[in-house]
């Protein structure tokens, strides 16, 4: 097996074309006779629209149209939501996609201003005379769950969008009035903003004479937008294609489907020319969903020697003023069955409130409900290490599934594939020298100086997932993947795959599959996806779910192809199928690796059939529908070392160890990025993030001046390990690695800065972690203010 | 966002473009752009013309005359930053220089832009308050010098007319035994300061024979820390009485003028303000050859 094949640090070919600024995005494709779209949007997070007069803008230079939703009355249904989360009681208000009469966040579309330029088109937009009643807002989940609360939506009791709970192993009462020692907390997850490259667009051009209409969108999921937008707009399914071409970051936010892409086909139908809209930075920050936003008061029983006995928690989620695409599972399902983390807790119970508040949607975000769980468990843990006098370490070994490898229960119905957290603590604790950071930190207090310690020991759920469970629960599609996998005369092959990779290098790993499993060179394998007419179906790039299911469906074409080969190779050996062998590319005869045929050799004349066995068809290709029996769920232990300058508040980050177990790594230098950035970002939530509001529901971080992004100079050199724990279910046996950072970092960067303040008394202090905050809890624990 | 219509003129000369100024009643000068732009971005200024001073060559360039450092307004944030007269001279103005934005900002934007829109949260008004600089301005009328005391008159508001332009900065180069230095408190996003501290310290004979402090960030316009000077004059300088002083920086702070925000409110700011006036001292001191 050549060197560059699966399981080594090859570089990304995705690279050059980014970072010579020669990829191609859905902004720089121009047509001819291409109309720019802008969308008016709410300056009120919550008004009643009396009358709209469009007339000047329709009379400005340049402007073609401009609609209003009664324009598009009976012609863009409602922006669907598709995770129908059963047993909550869910109620979906109309999300129209141009607001009817009133409208609930700013940012809400009010019109469409379609003109000849963006110019043009966005000089109209201050012509169009709103005339608004303002109403009482409300931003908060729990300012939304009180009694007397502005009411969002007139069907909608309470504004509670679902009551979801999960409830499992033993009864969770007896299991506190039991308890020999109960830690309890309120956790603001604050609400965060993601930033991806690419702000979001969307570019539709629709032929009359055939029906068809093509979008080019920046998207996580064409499929799915295909399928929601031919539901939506009434294009039919086989006469929609919709590509999405590179892609510049997603994080989630590029999951849902929104208004101002239905409103933009909308304007190519009715106009019969393509039309593009392409948000703008401050756009993308009104627009754009966002991401968690709970309020969870949470509580955790246990013996007084450590052992957990329960665990209870009540989560406010807000979820905007409209449930976006995929939002009611982030908060329920990937959050409240990850509850159990990587103990052995006996009894747990959760209930979450999904509350619609006057602000911008919120969705799936990196980790996507697994750090808002993460975050919970391993708080609690180190509150009870706190209130027990234990090392944080101790009560976690204590704690821990033990190791196992085929499966293992929880109480709240997963069974986790294979893990070993004793393991990964372990190296993490070496690899850190954890003893000798304790006696530096018992040193510094000495000094008056505050070091911390904070741990994060965390087992996520993805690879989204078996197609039955999504059914159960709710969401509507399925969660396999597909591959077709073509060999060329030339030995060359193309994989079409039905994710829709963004930034995560699968155009390398995939490479790095078919190498591995047919032994070609990674150089010979084009990796094509992204576009719905020369892909197979499948359900997109989220969840940490390419590698896990696309990789999977990937593998198991190659070794069709592999089986295939063999049939082809032993009838031109003139040799039985049972005596042949396969090595390296090669398939030879038991005995006689000397005399052989190449899997090009195979690809030439499959392709020609000038002499093929009786009985098998031509070609070499093989498709895939990998349908996973199970999740997976990597895990690791993360620790992170702060030192907080008591006279400021200033927390300075001071080391970051990580070790993460995502099994066998088909690219460990991409894994090591995903691992950075995944970290990063979670840092972010936990240092400098917060997307904030005020009463009246301005965004008043609505700029990249306000809202502070994670940047590379006060961060330090994470440090980054790994143990290998293969999937016992995955034909490669790997797990997903693109959003673990996330889930593991916000906590390890807290709890680092609460054990920092523990001598000065602070016992809490809500996120972000700025300066001023971590001052005013030290003042307050200190009796000085 | 987009910038509302306006119309441009490149002026070839300063009398060009006073001349230019004078014309469209609703103008302003552009030099780097990297505050103006901004703001016409986001609205929340819309002039009808922009006059660009950005290629008159005679505006660029660091100086170093006898006993005076002369900075053409063109100047960028990067040229301040690297010069080796401003480093020796007057570190704190190169200290400074080298925190402001990231590397694009730096080589786009300009000392005399940064002057003249005053942006409370800037770092080089409150550097060049402390090092006593003296502003010249060029207008229909000639030639003017205004004082750095005189010049920063609130919250981006300054001595300049409405037809003038400010064509240089002149300071007193660094005498034996002082030195200076620049302490931030940077805004995670912005990186403009939410405390700046600029502090010039003269030691003679073992003790601060002569101290100016100044603060931005925290103010509308930067101000003299004058409690905190003399405190320090006089007395040895040593950690304790560095620390000692510093914590006289609140006293310049006028409870009703302290900026706060979203990040950090004004109380808070008032009350570690001290923190960075003590860094910029500490730095300041060592640096007194």
């Amino acid at each position: 097996m050549s060197a560059s094949t699966f399981g080594s640090g090859i570089r990304r070919r995705e690279d050059p074309r980014l970072i010579t600024g020669t990829a191609k995005y859905t902004d720089d494709i121009v047509l001819p006779g291409m109309l720019h779209a802008t969308m008016l949007r709410s300056p009120y997070s919550h008004a009643r629209i009396n009358g709209i007069d469009t007339s000047a803008a329709e009379a400005a230079p340049g402007v073609v149209a401009v609609f209003t939703h009664a324009d598009t009355e009976g012609e863009i249904a409602p922006a669907p939501c598709a995770w129908l989360l059963p047993n909550s009681g869910l109620s979906i208000a109309d999300y129209h996609c141009i607001a009817k009469d009133t409208v609930r966040y700013v940012g809400d579309i009010v019109a469409v201003v379609v003109a000849e330029t963006s110019a043009e088109a966005h000089d109209a937009l201050d012509l169009i005379d709103v005339d608004y009643d303002p109403l009482d807002a409300v931003v908060t989940p729990k300012g939304a769950a009180a009694e007397g609360a502005p009411q969002l939506h007139a069907e909608i009791e309470g504004n509670q969008a679902f009551h979801w709970t999960v409830t499992g192993g033993g009864d969770i009462d007896e299991a506190f009035s039991n308890a020999e020692v109960v830690v309890k907390e309120t956790i603001v997850q604050q609400r965060l903003i993601p930033n991806a490259m690419e702000p979001r667009a969307a570019l539709a051009s629709y032929q009359s004479a055939t029906g068809e209409l093509t979008l080019w969108n920046t998207t996580q999921n064409p499929h799915i937008v295909r399928f929601l937008c031919s539901l939506v707009n009434g294009v039919p399914e086989d006469r929609l294609r919709v590509i999405a071409p590179e892609v510049g970051g997603g994080f989630g936010s590029k999951i849902a489907v929104y208004p101002a892409d239905f409103i933009t086909v909308f304007c190519s139908k009715k106009l019969g020319v393509p039309v593009k809209w392409a948000e703008t930075r401050s756009e993308n920050y009104q627009a754009t969903t966002h991401g968690r936003d709970h309020v969870q008061e949470i509580e955790l029983a246990a013996t007084k020697d450590g052992r957990i006995t329960g665990l209870r928690a009540t989560v406010w989620a807000g979820m905007g003023a409209y449930l976006s695409t995929a939002a009611p599972g982030i908060p329920t399902i990937l959050h409240g069955l990850m509850l159990s983390g990587v103990y052995d807790i006996p009894a747990i119970h959760e209930d979450v409130y999904g509350l619609y508040t006057n602000t911008t949607p919120v969705e799936a975000y990196r980790g996507a409900g697994r750090p808002e769980a993460t975050f919970m468990v391993e708080r609690l843990v180190d509150l009870l290490a706190a209130e027990l006098g234990m090392d944080p370490a101790d009560v976690r070994r204590k704690n821990f599934i033990p190791k196992f490898d085929d499966g293992h229960d929880v109480v709240t119905g997963l069974t986790y594939d294979s893990g070993d957290y004793d393991g990964a603590l372990a190296k993490l604790l070496g690899e850190a020298g954890y003893d000798a950071l304790r006696s530096e930190q018992a040193a510094a207090r000495e000094q008056g100086r505050y070091i911390g310690l904070g741990l994060s020991t965390y087992v996520e759920i993805c690879g989204l997932g078996p197609s039955q469970v999504a059914g159960a629960i709710g969401f509507q599609g399925g969660l396999w993947e597909s591959a077709i996998l073509r060999f060329h005369p030339s030995g060359k092959v193309n994989v079409m795959i039905g994710a829709s990779p963004h930034g995560q290098g699968e155009e390398t790993t995939f490479a790095q599959i078919v190498a591995g499993e047919l032994g070609v060179s990674p150089d010979d394998v084009k990796v094509i996806h992204g576009d719905t007419e020369n892909t197979p179906m499948g359900w997109g790039t989220y969840g940490s779910r390419t590698t896990a299911v696309g990789g999977a469906a990937l593998a198991l074409a190659a070794r069709k192809i592999r089986d295939k080969a063999k049939i082809i190779a032993a009838h031109l050996l003139e040799a039985a199928v049972e005596d042949m062998e396969y090595e390296d590319g090669k398939f030879f005869v038991k005995g006689s690796p000397d005399s052989s045929k190449t899997i090009q050799d195979i690809a030439l004349m499959a392709n020609v059939a000038w002499n093929m066995p009786e009985g098998v068809e031509a070609g070499l290709e093989a498709t895939s529908f990998y349908d996973p029996p199970n999740f997976v769920f990597p895990y690791g232990a993360h620790l992170a070392v702060v030192e907080v300058d008591a006279e400021s508040g200033n927390v300075d980050l001071k080391r970051y160890i990580a070790v993460d177990d995502c099994g066998p790594q088909i690219n460990p230098v991409i894994v090591e990025g995903q691992v950075h950035g995944g970290i990063v970002q979670g840092i972010g939530q936990a240092m400098w993030e917060e997307g904030v509001y005020d009463e009246d529901g301005q965004l008043l971080t609505g700029t990249m001046l306000d809202y502070a992004l994670p940047r590379a100079d006060r961060l330090p050199d994470i440090e980054v390990h790994s143990t290998v724990t293969p999937s016992p279910h995955h034909p490669l046996g790997v797990k997903g690695i693109g959003e673990a950072g996330t889930i593991a970092s916000t906590a390890a960067v807290y709890n680092a800065v609460i054990d920092a303040l523990k001598p000065l008394g602070v016992g809490s202090v809500n996120m972000p972690l700025t300066p001023e905050r971590v001052w005013r809890s030290i003042q307050e624990a200190q009796g000085r203010n | 966002m987009y910038a509302p219509e306006f119309d441009y003129y490149r002026a070839g000369s300063v009398a060009e473009a006073a001349e230019l100024l004078a014309r469209h009643s609703d103008s302003k000068v552009l030099a780097g752009g990297h505050s103006l732009i901004p703001i016409l971005k986001v609205r929340l200024a819309a002039p009808s013309a922009l006059i660009d001073i950005g290629r008159i060559d005679s505006l660029r360039g660091i100086s170093a005359g006898s006993g005076t450092i002369r900075i053409g307004a063109l100047t960028t944030h990067a040229e301040l930053a690297a010069s080796a007269d401003l480093s020796a001279n007057a570190t704190a103005l190169s200290e400074a220089a080298g925190m402001i934005g990231d590397p694009a900002v730096r080589n786009r934007g300009t000392i005399g832009g940064n002057v003249a829109h005053a942006d409370p949260a800037s770092d080089l008004p409150a550097v060049l308050t402390c090092l006593g600089a003296e502003f010249v301005i060029e207008g229909g009328s000639g030639e003017r010098r205004v004082a750095a005391s005189g010049f920063f008159e609130g919250l981006m508001s300054t001595a300049l007319g409405e037809h003038e332009i400010l064509t240089a900065i002149e300071l007193p180069a660094g005498g034996a035994g002082s030195g200076s230095a620049y302490a931030k408190f940077a805004h995670p996003a912005s990186r403009y300061a939410v405390i700046g501290a600029a502090a010039h310290l003269t030691q003679s004979d073992g003790e601060c024979a002569a101290a100016s402090v100044a603060l931005g960030g925290l103010v509308p316009a930067p101000v003299r820390a004058a409690a905190v000077e003399e405190a320090l004059v006089g007395r040895p300088l040593t950690g304790e009485s560095i620390a000692a002083a510093s914590l006289e920086a609140a006293d310049c702070l006028a409870d009703d003028e302290v900026l706060g925000d979203v990040y950090a409110s004004a109380e808070y700011r008032k009350a570690v303000a001290h923190v960075w006036v003590r860094t910029a001292l500490s730095a300041a001191a060592a640096r007194c050859g």
